[in-house]
């Protein structure tokens, strides 16, 4: 199914690259570039010169306790993001699927946090649990639960996870609803028949058929989660408490931006970069495998 | 093995449009029973109700004799192709043909000698370890027949299972079914939109139109005993001639004054009534020793098929179009005026009012 378009003029395919490619250019390439040239140098305290110090800053960041420790909170956030939003997202298509009434209405509603901005995401979270006036925050201390996420880490990392999730719950949704509609109706009905029961019907023919799109979701959750919820953690915890929800792109900015490390900065950004582009090919080489593109 | 009944059945759609007007039909044991009508008579609606994939709202369906209308489809011991197949794409055709056996538990042997068998039945051996879509279209209506017939149940159901095939393959493939039939004589609904298929699969036929049967029978029955000028005109290719005439003790008068003697015995009415007079196109001939009555015609279009002759023409007396099959050795040329007898006890009357046959 490879049908390729010719066209006559050797120039105009080049043209209509080039907006592309040029954004592609100034927005990633060149600040890729910035960064590993910068993580190479160092700055001296006040800015005035730098010098070549070549992989100094790689060693200072390897060696560094707080940069484990931030691998170690990203690796617990992004995997707890992606799965909880992806299930989370799963389920809701699922049940938005299924409705008969009203059916328009729950998938427009279920579809309106995206258009939320990451930051006011977090101040929403922010507002709902924050131990002194949130909501949801007294009504767990009702409970008799202890909870003040300003000193507990777990807790933070627990509002972040779910504010971050929350966040993308929307979009996993959408494609996952958009991959449920694409299954042919006599196929779940051929399986009714041939004798599954709903939960049968979906772990062997529903869930299978949606391989595809949860694969998608999975690469595109995990940068998400690296990378794009810096603004939630930033409006929620600001890392803290204790460093607790300092993920690596969290660290990158505080080194880079607040302390103005920026060599070391760098480095990290360098080693992120290293981190996701490892991320995606082994999810397109190990997972897509097992998925059946239909 | 199981009788299917379909006793006072009706469906009344969300939106309160209702498919079914109330359908009765008993069907036998390893009975082949064809449901044909035009599109959206509800054929699909009746046989998805039998299924369990529609609701019914109100009458009964039962199947082996136990009433099914509250049951879910997989308890209903049933199998149904679907027209466009439903295969499951990201299993191979062997696990296809298998799934409902495993589900059903069934041991790993078993399983292996019944999908063997069936795929030696269809010819699918060589295909077995091949995903759906690297199969043509006709392997894949075979892979959807062996779904079917692996699980051995009481009541095949079939909704227009050949009609995505090409003209050659349906063909075949009707053979194949005709068969399959004979060979595991299972009970069978069986739903198209395509005469000759009914008329060469079926035991009996439903002939629906607008939710509602207007005839059940054999297709013998159905083709010499049409029991409304609805059936009559779907039935027959080409369609049957509807000419208005009235009935008297005589016989039928055809408008402007032609009469057709009836044979004796077959009714004739004491008091003039208007009807519908009914004539195949094959039932029509040019040799007036071998049938009744004499109509005239004058010939207007000629479609020499080779094996047949198609004349159009209208009646010199009252311009009414008539269509004849005649052998294809007739010699006839545009502008002949012809006489045509009608073979006896093909001549069909129907009540004007009502459409139905008298
Ligand atoms: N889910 C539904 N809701 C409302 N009306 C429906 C629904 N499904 C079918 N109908 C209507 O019921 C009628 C019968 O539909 P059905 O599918 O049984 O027709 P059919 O005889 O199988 O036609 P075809 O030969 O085109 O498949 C049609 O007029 C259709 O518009
Ligand atoms: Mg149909």
């Amino acid at each position: 199914m490879s049908r390729r378009v010719v066209f006559p003029n050797r120039v105009l395919p080049y043209l209509l690259l080039a907006p592309q490619v040029a954004i592609t250019l100034v927005f990633f390439f060149w600040p890729a570039f910035q960064a590993v040239r910068q993580s190479l140098y160092r700055d001296d305290p006040f800015g005035f010169s730098s010098r070549f110090v070549g992989l100094a800053n790689f060693e200072l960041v390897l060696s560094d306790p707080n940069y484990i420790n931030s691998l170690k909170v990203t690796v617990i956030f992004s995997l707890s993001v992606a799965v909880l939003a992806l299930v989370a997202a799963l389920l809701l298509a699922v049940m938005a699927d299924r409705v008969v009434r009203g059916k328009r209405i729950y998938q427009t509603l279920l579809i309106w946090p995206y258009a939320v901005a990451p930051a006011i995401a977090g101040m929403l979270w922010l507002f709902l649990f924050s131990p002194a006036m949130g909501t949801l925050a007294v009504m767990l201390r009702d409970t008799g639960y202890d909870w003040n996420p300003l000193l507990n880490g777990d807790q933070a990392m627990a509002m972040v996870v779910g504010a971050a999730a929350w966040k993308q719950i929307s979009y996993n949704f959408l494609f996952f609803l958009a991959g449920l509609q694409a299954i042919p109706k006599s196929l779940i009905e051929a399986a009714a028949i041939d004798g599954a029961g709903p939960a049968k019907r979906f772990w062997t023919i529903v869930f299978p058929l949606l391989s595809p799109t949860s694969f998608f979701l999975l690469v595109v959750n995990t940068v998400y989660a690296f990378f794009d919820t810096f603004g939630i953690i930033h409006a929620v915890t600001g890392g803290g408490p204790a460093r607790a929800t300092e993920t690596l792109v969290y660290k990158v900015y505080n080194d880079g931006f607040v302390n103005l490390n920026l060599g070391a900065s760098s480095a990290q950004s360098v080693i992120l970069m290293a981190i996701v582009i490892t991320l995606t090919v082994i999810q397109f080489k190990y997972v897509e495998r097992r998925v059946h593109y239909a | 093995m199981a009788e299917v009944g379909i006793r006072g059945v009706r469906k009344t759609y969300a939106g309160g449009f209702e498919a079914i007007k109330g359908i009765d039909c008993a069907v036998g044991d390893g009975e082949f029973l064809v449901m044909l009508g035009p599109s959206g008579c509800g054929k699909s609606t009746l046989l998805r109700m039998v299924a369990g994939l529609e609701t019914i709202s109100a009458g009964e369906v039962s199947i082996g004799g136990r009433v099914v209308n509250d049951l879910e489809p997989k308890d209903r011991d049933i199998a149904m192709v679907f027209q466009n197949y439903a295969l499951y794409p990201h299993m191979t055709v062997y696990d296809n043909m298998a799934y409902g056996l495993k589900i059903r538990g069934m041991s790993k042997a078993d399983i292996e000698s019944r999908v063997h068998k069936a795929s030696d039945i269809l010819e699918l051996r060589p295909f077995l370890d091949r995903r759906p879509r690297q199969l043509s279209g006709g392997q894949r209506q075979r892979v959807a027949m062996g779904r079917a017939i692996v699980r051995e149940p009481k009541v095949f159901l079939f909704d227009e299972p050949l009609s995505n095939l090409d003209a050659k393959l349906r063909t075949q493939m009707r053979v194949e079914i005709n068969r399959l039939q004979d060979r595991l004589g299972i009970t069978s609904l069986y739903v198209t939109h395509d005469q000759v298929e009914a008329m060469t699969l079926a035991d009996r036929m439903m002939v629906m139109n607008g939710g509602v049967a207007e005839q059940i029978g054999t297709p013998m029955e159905v083709y010499h005993r049409p029991a409304s000028t609805f059936v009559a005109g779907f039935i027959g290719s080409p369609a049957m001639n509807f000419l208005p005439a009235r009935l008297t003790a005589s016989g039928v008068e055809l408008n402007g004054g032609h009469a057709v003697p009836l044979p004796a015995g077959s009714g004739g009415a004491s008091a003039a009534r208007e009807i519908t007079l009914g004539i195949r196109p094959e039932h029509l001939t040019l040799e007036s020793g071998q049938g009744i009555g004499d109509i005239a015609v004058k010939v207007e279009l000629i479609e020499a098929l080779g094996a047949d002759t198609v004349v159009h023409a209208r009646l010199t007396s009252s311009g009414d179009p008539l269509l004849a099959r005649l052998p294809g050795s007739a010699r006839v040329s545009n502008g002949d005026t012809l006489h045509f007898a009608i073979t006896p006890g093909e001549v069909h009357l129907f009540d004007r009012q009502t459409g139905r046959r008298l």
